[in-house]
């Protein structure tokens, strides 16, 4: 069972990367990150300030972006039913593909997140929190991206339905994602933020399998 | 009462308790399946629903009567607040009934999924745009009161945020029954959308306690209001309530009627 689970990640890898990989997404996070300065203006003081939220607003839409794929290619040319079909139960097939989405996509994109920043004059003091607050919490959009991705997976225009179902869910982590860099941080420093986020996670990975498990399986009744 | 010591009771009469045990829940198991398949009949679920109806729409309209005279005319304004104060009285059932409606949309998700309830869905699919629509009266009202209160219209605290998205949630829920052509799949993935949105729940209601923020805290919590307050609240609370279960009942009628509309043109296309 542990080879197939590996194996699934390893296909998915492979295939994300032979389809462009992180590539159209890291174009939008660039595209975005050229819009902030011509929407907000170039003072350097107000971009320093507004920098971990937007460079964390970046990363949500990036990873955004990618859901619709998660589930939908394999829909479509039938192999998702194969892959149900096997003896790996369905619900380890779907946090496989979340956890392969992590590696191919939402690392990637958070990894690159935050040096990004320092185009838009982040402190370089706050990088290395932000950077760790990006690692941890991508995981968390990954697998909530995964149920939205699975919800969606057979239906044709599921291109504005996706954001309306990923983006309530990703405020929490957007919240102690910023609250690790935020100004007012207590004696504890940015640790309870982190360790929430953290929390965050790791309900999302007992959620997710199930939850896209069920989604499927509404598409295979 | 004999006081047994608990190492004396033989293996024995344990099994023989557990078995008993056993038994019994067995059979209360069976008397709430047997209630719920009682009440997934549609036919008797609809007669039931005709003769609650006209009762619940008339408990309804009097405590409305009731309670917008108490809370609009003999309560007293409040000697911050002054008669702003009455906006209270219908902003905050409207903010409780929002999130209690998404919890029992929820809830009647999880029976479906569970025990393949066939009313279940249709309870959950109508409960929808009603809580959407009290947690919009719930933000207009809000607002309203927000402005000679805290001098805005709007202010991106907690509770405001939460409540935002709340109605976001609603939509997302809402958008699901919309997308989908065939209502088997539309049901089989709304039923997820509602029990995951439903962990936002919990940080939506106390989001004003974790986070401290310009909107008050729930009143009720720490017994903080006047009981000449309290009583045309809690009056205005079930006329909502009651309000609320008039329409539900109505909506899950609509519901089942659709559905045998759907059976007849289905059957009749297949017979030509």
């Amino acid at each position: 069972m542990t080879a197939a689970f590996v194996a699934l990640i390893r296909r998915d890898l492979l295939l994300s990367y032979r389809g462009g990989g992180v590539g159209a997404a890291l174009a939008f996070m660039l595209a975005f990150l050229v819009m902030i300065p011509l929407a907000i203006g170039p003072d350097q003081e107000t971009l320093s300030r507004l920098a971990p939220g937007l460079m964390w607003l970046a990363l949500l839409l990036a990873v955004l972006l990618t859901t619709e794929r998660l589930f939908q290619q394999d829909w479509d040319d039938g192999s998702l039913e194969l892959l149900a079909m096997a003896p790996l139960p369905l619900e380890l097939l779907c946090l496989a593909k979340a956890l392969a989405h992590w590696l191919g996509v939402s690392l990637p994109l958070a990894i690159v997140a935050g040096p990004l920043g320092i185009l838009l004059n982040l402190p370089v003091d706050r990088l290395a929190v932000l950077l760790l607050g990006m690692v941890t919490g991508s995981l968390a959009l990954s697998l909530i991206a995964a149920i939205a991705g699975a919800v969606t997976a057979g239906l044709r225009r599921g291109g504005l339905l996706i954001p309306l179902l990923v983006l309530p869910l990703y405020v929490p982590v957007l919240i102690f994602g910023l609250a690790t860099t935020g100004g007012d941080l207590g004696p504890a420093g940015a640790t309870p933020s982190l360790l929430v986020l953290a929390a965050i996670v790791l309900i999302t990975l007992v959620l997710q399998p199930w939850a896209a498990a069920a989604a499927l399986r509404a598409y295979f009744r | 009462m004999i006081n047994v010591p608990a190492r004396s009771i033989s293996d024995r009469a344990l099994s023989t308790l557990n078995a008993s045990f056993k038994a019994d829940r067995d059979l209360r198991l069976k008397g709430y399946s047997d209630a719920m398949q009682f009440l997934a009949n549609p036919t008797i679920f609809m007669r039931l629903a005709n003769a609650v109806l006209p009762w619940a729409w008339t408990a309804a309209a009097l405590c409305f009567a009731a309670g917008l005279y108490m809370a609009l005319i003999s309560s007293p304004t409040d000697y911050q607040k002054g008669e702003t104060v009455r906006i209270m009285y219908v902003h905050v059932p409207a903010a409780w009934l929002a999130l209690f409606i998404y919890v029992l949309m929820a809830v009647a998700s999880a029976v479906a999924l569970i025990f393949r309830h066939p009313l279940a869905d249709a309870a959950a699919k109508a409960a929808g745009p009603l809580g959407a629509v009290f947690c919009f009266l719930a933000l207009v009202t809000g607002a309203i009161w927000g402005k000679p209160m805290w001098g805005t219209w709007w202010v991106w605290d907690a509770r405001l945020t939460s409540m935002f998205i709340l109605m976001l949630l609603y939509l997302a829920y809402l958008a699901i029954w919309q997308a989908f052509d065939d209502p088997h799949l539309a049901a089989g993935l709304a039923r997820v959308v509602a029990l995951v949105g439903v962990i936002m729940v919990p940080i939506i209601k106390f989001s004003v306690e974790w986070w401290n923020t310009l909107h008050q805290p729930a009143s009720l919590a720490k017994l903080a209001i006047d009981p000449a307050m309290l009583w045309p609240l809690l009056l205005m609370a079930l006329a909502y309530t009651l309000f609320f279960l008039c329409l539900h009942l109505t909506a899950i009628g609509n519901e089942i009627t659709a559905r045998k509309l759907r059976a007849a043109r289905l059957k009749a296309i297949a017979s030509t």
